[in-house]
Parts: C-alpha cells; structure tokens; sequence
C-alpha cells in the first residue's frame, strides 16, 4: 500500500486517540512519502500513551505539514522521495505495524548504502520544522541534578572531567543529608510548579523516600517485570528458528500486562494508582533499551534520557546505585538473583559518564541556555555545578552544602 | 517523527570526516612527534629485503569499535599505552579510514576481508558474497590452506574464511579457528570455570548462531597447534577475556603452523552494547596490550621476524556523544561521520615510522593493498591500494 491510498478504516486498530488524530490528519498523511510516513505513524500509533509534551509537539507538526502548500511540501519531502524502496517494502503492511516497517527500513538504506541520504533528508525535516514551529520554552528553567557513586568509599581518580569544563567543581562539600536536601529540592520544585510528568526521580536502586508529587521510576522497583521479561526472552530462545530479529518484534508487541507491570504488580507502593503512560514508559525501558534489563547503570542512565528526550521535564534527580560484575551474557539473562556481586568502582565510572550524558541530553531541551545542573559525588565532598551564572572550568575550595550550591545553581 | 529538539546531527561529508582526520593527526603529533606523510613521501617497500614469497602479515581488528575520545584523543591516550608509546612510533598512521559499507561487526569484517562492501544478514551464519583475501592469496600463490588462518572471537564469525563466489569459494578459503567453541568442546560443556571467556555476540547477545563451514576441530588442537586438551584447559584458566584466548590461539598458531596470512579479529570492546562505560574503556586497555602482544609475538618468533608487516584497524568507530539520534558510546548505529571514520596502524619492515597519513581511505582498501604486497590479483575487490605503503 501507498500513503495515497489511505483510508480510515486502515487505522480501525489503533487507540481511540490515535485513530482520531490521523484521521483529522488523513488528507496530510495520503501526500507524504513512503520513506518518511512509517515512522510517523510508529509515533502516533502509540498517542494515547504519551507524555504531554509529545502529543503537543506531534499536534504542532501534523498541524504544519498540513498548513504547507504544495510547493512547500515539496521542497520539505524531496530528499523523502528520492529515497528507493523495495516492493516488499512497499508492499508491508505499514499502517498496522509501522514499528516493524521501519526496522525493516533501517536495514534497507544500510544495505542499499542510502542511510547517509536518509540522515540528510531527516535532518533537514527537523531543521525546517523546528525553525516553523519553535519549541516552546519551559515555564521555569531546568534543573537537572545527578548523584553518582552510591556505597563507594573512596575514590582516587577525578571525577567529572568531562563536565568540568562546563561549569564550576567544588571540593569542600557537606555531605550530610545530601540526598535528602536534593529530593527535597525536586519536591519543592513540584509542588510550586505542579505539571504533570514534570518533575522525576529515576533511582538505579531502590528509591529514598520521597514525595508522590515526583514521577518514579527504579530498578528495584522494576525487579519483577525485569524477571518476567528474562524468563521471557529464555522461552523464547529455546525455539526452532528464533533470531535477533524475530525476538526484538516479539519484545515490541509487549504490553505492560504481559510482564505484570502496573501497581499491583510491579513492586510499587499501594497508594500509586495505575498509569497506563508511565507503565507504557516503563515497559519501553525495558523492551527497547540494551542493557537495561541487567545493568542499573544504563538502566538509570536510558530512563533519564527517555524522560529528557519524551517528557521534558522541568525537574529530574536522577540517582545511580551500584551494578551488577559482569558475568557472562547467558547468566545474565537467565534470572534476576536474589544476591548478586557488585561492581562499585566500575559503577561510578559508568555514572560519572551518565552524568555527563544526562546534561547532554537536558541540554538538547528548550531553554537551554537557562537550565541548571548538579551533580554529586554521594556521601563526598565533590560536586559539580553548571548554571547560566556559573563560571565555566573553574574549582571551589570553599566549603558549602548541597542547598547552598543548588542556590548557586539557580 | 523527527524530535524537533533533537541538537542537529553530523552528517556523514567528507568534510566532517577530514575534521576528525585532522583532529587525530594533531592528537599524534602532539603526543608522539610524529611527522605528516604524503603520497610523494614513497614508502621504501620496494626496497625491503623481504622477497614476495617469504612475506607474512597478520591483521588485527581492533574491534569491536572504539571512539577517538576514548583512544587518541588527549583525555583517551591514557587507554592505549601501548600503541602511543610502542607501536605509533614505528608505523604509519592512516587517520581517515572510512567505513561506507553497514556498521555490523560481522558483515563490516566480511567487508574488511573481501574489499566489497558486503550486504549479508549480520546476524546471519553466511559467507561473504565476494572473495575473501584469503581465496585470493591462495588461488593466485597456489598457497595450501595451512597458509592462511583467521582467529575469530565469536561463533557467528564462523564463515568468514572463504565467500560463495562461484570462482573461489569452497576449499580454496582460510582456515577459521573459533577459540571459545574450541573451548567449549575441549570442557565438554562443563564450562562452569571458563564462562568469562565464552561471552559471544554483544550486539545482539540472544544470537547462538549455527556452525558450519570449515571451523578448526578439536582434535586438531593436538595435531596442529601441539596443544593437549589439558594444557589448553589449564592455560584457559589463566585468561580474563575472550580476546586474551584469541591472541593466544594466535600466538600458538604462528609458533606451529607459522601461516603467511593471518587475520586476528578482537572483539572485548563491543561490551560497550550492555551500556557500561567501565567496561567498553576495560576492553579498549586490554585490546591495546594485546596489539603489542602480537607485535611482540611477531618480534619473536623466528618465522615472522623481520619479515612481518602487521596491519592494527578497527571495523569501525561508534556513536558520538553528539549525535542526538545515539546513545553516545554504546552503539554505533547512527552512521554519523564518527562511526564510519577509523584508523590504520601499519608496521614492519619497508614500512616508514613515524608517519601520519590524513588523506581520507576507505575500509576496501586493505585487501588491494594486501593484493599489491603480496602479489594477487584482488579483481572483485572495490578499493584501491594504499600508494603510501607499496
């Protein structure tokens, strides 16, 4: 099928939501190309569980693309066009799975030596669009902060070079009730600013006690869809002709009640009621992300770039807890046990580089150029504080806590 | 479908591919003092003593994919001690080698070893669709199959040694060694003390390929490389990492059977897949002392002394830190300019020292210029001899 020949009825499967909005949209989606609109829709097939700050900016561009007259669709799309297709992509059912479609895709312009030109052709859509609908700023300025290095007792090596250039290191910090002071901060920050999805608390561990006002997501808490999900993926590799392939489609058509995820299930507090967008969220965490399952490490570090990239927030303290040693990679996918050997040193290396990732990826967020970001060396006197009046690359031997350097950071 | 906050991506141009290659000639010179090479600077192999038919070369893949931040870069030499201080010194150094083939590790070394940018499922047992460098060498030479051998770190590498091409292919290929499968089998599958050296695929790490193809069987290990099971069950003990075996299985290798060519793919960094930064710059250290451990090896051993050239080159790079489409070091799916864009190390006799070379190269080049060194006429190969090195 072509995008020319689309009709309501193609999109009878989709979530009431969806199924509204392509259909609002469907005079738009019957002129884009082939190359491009699979991986629209694997998007939009999925608008009743997404973030606010998603379906606003998914509304915001359908509503563009829409607006553009012939000639200005042409000159968006062109580079789309030029991409060749295969008759069995073009014949895929698309519109059902767009997901699958674009995996599909993605092996054809490697194969067919096109993905240099699909890349072009992506990037200069997104340039456009961003620069005909400008994201819209945040209603106060970002703040990110990171808490690194839980249960190490004393590291020799510098930490944060990569951020330090950025922003100003301190040396002489109070520790105590650090974590407490942080989650306080995120939690004032939530109730003065109450958007939902606004404001996260993303532990690798088992979270502090916190405020329900702050967006949870931890791998403790995860522990049992994280077995379910490898009990899984064992059945699954026992059978004749499984491959990596047939596997990730199998994981991308999970619900959340496959793996048993939601309150009653998944190890969350009683009083959370379900969430059908932060479970999708969770599932997504786990199904798509490569190492989640078996490391908290890139688990906290993929959550906090999934919730940058998808919610936005306004507020994330994002806090990485020690990691399994690595064993082999069938033992690890065989079980979540009960006791395992932790890697502390290893894991502060990893979240030293997911503190820098993690500003990274909030610095790709609207409002930039306002956002903060702290970072904290866990029960330790480093830290590390970027902020629009911030000096960059400097050090601090000045003693401080950690509310004084959030003032800072402000 | 484009997230329209997403930081603008580096498209692949040769233009963003000179800048790395810049960086990385100016990272060298400045930490090794090393001098720019032209192709007017002629190498002076034709000079060395070493006749065609007593030439060796054994290529390594530094793989899987290491990054320039994490390697060359100021804040990375700290991670290749041993190429900055060892083997630079005495090489050439190509900065701009460009991968524009698929950035899979199997079928990105398929296409190292034909010359082609090979199209074949990476997660599939296949041969290469092209001839590999090694039906070359021996059809042409009329070399026997003790001549050529690749040591390969995962079973899905299993038929890199000879490709379906119609005019080559069967028995004309270079003999395959699977260290962790031998390893298997010589435990008989009580492989409770040696699972640190069996980690396979991290790419995709559910993938348990099929065997076939002319794999190295156990009962060879004796006959050939003179290596009881016991002996090799014991000194498997010692190791920490499925490419310390490998190296090992190599070094055996030239002490016994001494092969002209052989091809020595690593594989310890591609951990970097599980998301662990600690781990991805642990194997990035340990590939590098083993690079200088076959130079060593090749330093020693009577048969390769002197006469060996060895080729030092990863299959690829991985994801900038950039590239918003990435996840930074973990994958390298994006195909932005740092993922394609590598590097080349080359050293032994005939070969200047010292030298850093930025004109831009592609991966396909090797197996011509091996087809230059050695004699053989690489006809389906796509690339084009490196003028500097011949």
């Amino acid at each position: 099928m072509l995008p020319r020949d689309l009709r309501p009825e193609n999109f009878a499967g989709y979530p009431p939501e969806a199924r509204k909005l392509v259909t609002n949209y469907l005079g738009t989606l019957q002129t884009l190309p082939l190359s491009f609109e699979p991986g629209l829709l694997r998007e939009l097939i999925d608008f009743d569980f997404k973030f606010p700050a998603e379906r606003t900016a998914h509304e915001r561009e359908l509503a563009k693309v829409s607006s553009l007259s012939n000639d200005q669709r042409k000159e968006w799309f062109h580079e789309f066009d030029e991409i060749k297709l295969s008759p069995q992509l073009e014949a895929f059912d698309w519109v059902k799975s767009p997901a699958q479609f674009v995996e599909k895709l993605s092996a054809h312009l490697w194969s067919t030596h096109q993905l240099d030109a699909f890349r072009k052709a992506s990037n200069n859509y997104g340039d456009r669009l961003r620069q005909a609908v400008p994201p819209e700023p945040p209603p106060i300025p970002r703040l990110g902060i990171t808490v690194i290095g839980q249960g190490v007792a004393s590291y020799d090596d510098p930490l944060f070079r990569k951020l330090r250039p950025h922003g100003a290191y301190f040396t002489r910090v109070n520790p105590e009730n650090g974590l407490r002071i942080l989650l306080n901060a995120a939690t004032d920050r939530s109730r003065k600013h109450p958007i939902r999805y606004g404001h996260w608390y993303i532990d690798g561990g088992d979270e502090a006690p916190h405020s329900t006002g702050l967006t949870t997501v931890s791998y403790k808490a995860l522990e049992p869809v994280r077995a379910a999900l490898l009990r899984r993926i064992q059945t699954e590799l026992d059978r004749p002709g499984m491959g990596p392939e047939t596997l990730r489609t199998l994981l991308a058509q999970l619900h959340p009640v496959d793996l048993g995820i939601g309150a009653k299930n998944s190890g969350k507090k009683n009083d959370e009621s379900a969430d059908e967008v932060l479970e999708r969220f969770e599932l997504k965490l786990l199904t798509e992300g490569s190492g989640t399952q078996i490391f908290s490490t890139i688990f906290a570090q993929w959550a906090a770039r999934e919730a940058l990239r998808r919610a936005q927030p306004l507020t994330l303290l994002v806090r990485f807890a020690p990691r399994q040693r690595q064993r082999p990679m069938n033992e690890l996918i065989t079980a979540v046990p009960a006791s395992t050997e932790l890697d502390l040193a290893g894991s502060l290396v990893d979240a030293d580089m997911g503190a820098y990732y993690n500003w990274l990826n909030q610095q790709r967020l609207p409002g930039a150029d306002q956002s903060s970001f702290l970072v904290w060396f866990e029960g330790h006197n480093q830290a590390l504080v970027i902020g629009p009046a911030m000096p960059r690359g400097t050090e601090s031997t000045s003693a401080a806590d950690l509310s004084q350097l959030l003032t800072l950071a402000a | 479908m484009i997230d329209a906050s997403q930081k603008r991506s580096v498209v692949m141009s040769d233009g963003a591919g000179a800048a790395l290659a810049r960086t990385r000639r100016d990272f060298l010179r400045s930490a090794a003092g090393l001098t720019l090479g032209s192709t007017l600077l002629r190498s002076p192999w034709a000079r060395a003593a070493v006749a065609a038919s007593k030439r060796k070369v054994v290529v390594v893949t530094f793989g899987g994919g290491a990054r320039d931040q994490e390697t060359f870069a100021p804040e990375g030499q700290e991670n290749i001690p041993h190429l900055m201080r060892e083997l630079i010194p005495q090489s050439s150094f190509f900065t701009q080698v460009v991968n524009r083939g698929i950035l899979g590790h199997y079928v990105a070394t398929a296409s190292l070893a034909t010359g082609v940018y090979e199209t074949i499922n990476n997660f599939a047992a296949l041969p290469p669709q092209s001839p590999t460098v090694f039906e070359y060498f021996r059809k042409d030479l009329k070399r026997p199959s003790s001549d050529a051998w690749v040591v390969a770190p995962s079973n899905g590498f299993n038929r890199i040694g000879e490709s379906s091409h119609r005019s080559y292919g069967q028995g004309l290929g270079a003999r395959v060694i699977l260290p962790k499968h031998l390893l298997t089998a010589a435990t008989s599958g009580r492989h409770d003390d040696y699972q640190h050296l069996l980690r396979d695929n991290y790419e995709t790490p559910f993938y348990a390929p099929e065997l076939a193809g002319s794999e190295f069987e156990l009962q060879q290990l004796e006959m050939i490389l003179k290596l009881s099971v016991d002996d090799f069950k014991a000194h498997a003990q010692t190791l920490s990492s499925p490419d310390e075996l490998s190296v090992y299985i190599a070094h055996q290798l030239m002490r016994q059977v001494a092969p002209s060519l052989l091809w020595i793919t690593m594989h310890d960094i591609d951990i970097a897949h599980a998301g662990a930064y600690s781990l991805y710059v642990e194997g990035i250290r340990r590939t590098d002392r083993l690079c200088s451990d076959v130079w060593k090896a090749i330093q020693s051993e009577p048969e390769y002394a002197g006469k060996t050239t060895m080729f030092i080159l990863p299959d690829f790079g991985r994801d900038s830190d950039e590239d918003a489409g990435g996840n930074g070091f973990q994958h390298h799916r994006t195909g932005d300019a740092l993922s394609r864009t590598t590097w080349m190390l080359v050293a032994g006799p005939g070969i200047r020292e010292g030298v850093v070379v930025d004109r831009p190269m592609e991966s396909t080049d090797l197996v011509p210029t091996l087809g230059a060194m050695f004699g053989f006429s690489p006809s389906f190969a796509q690339g084009k001899p490196v003028s500097e090195l011949l």
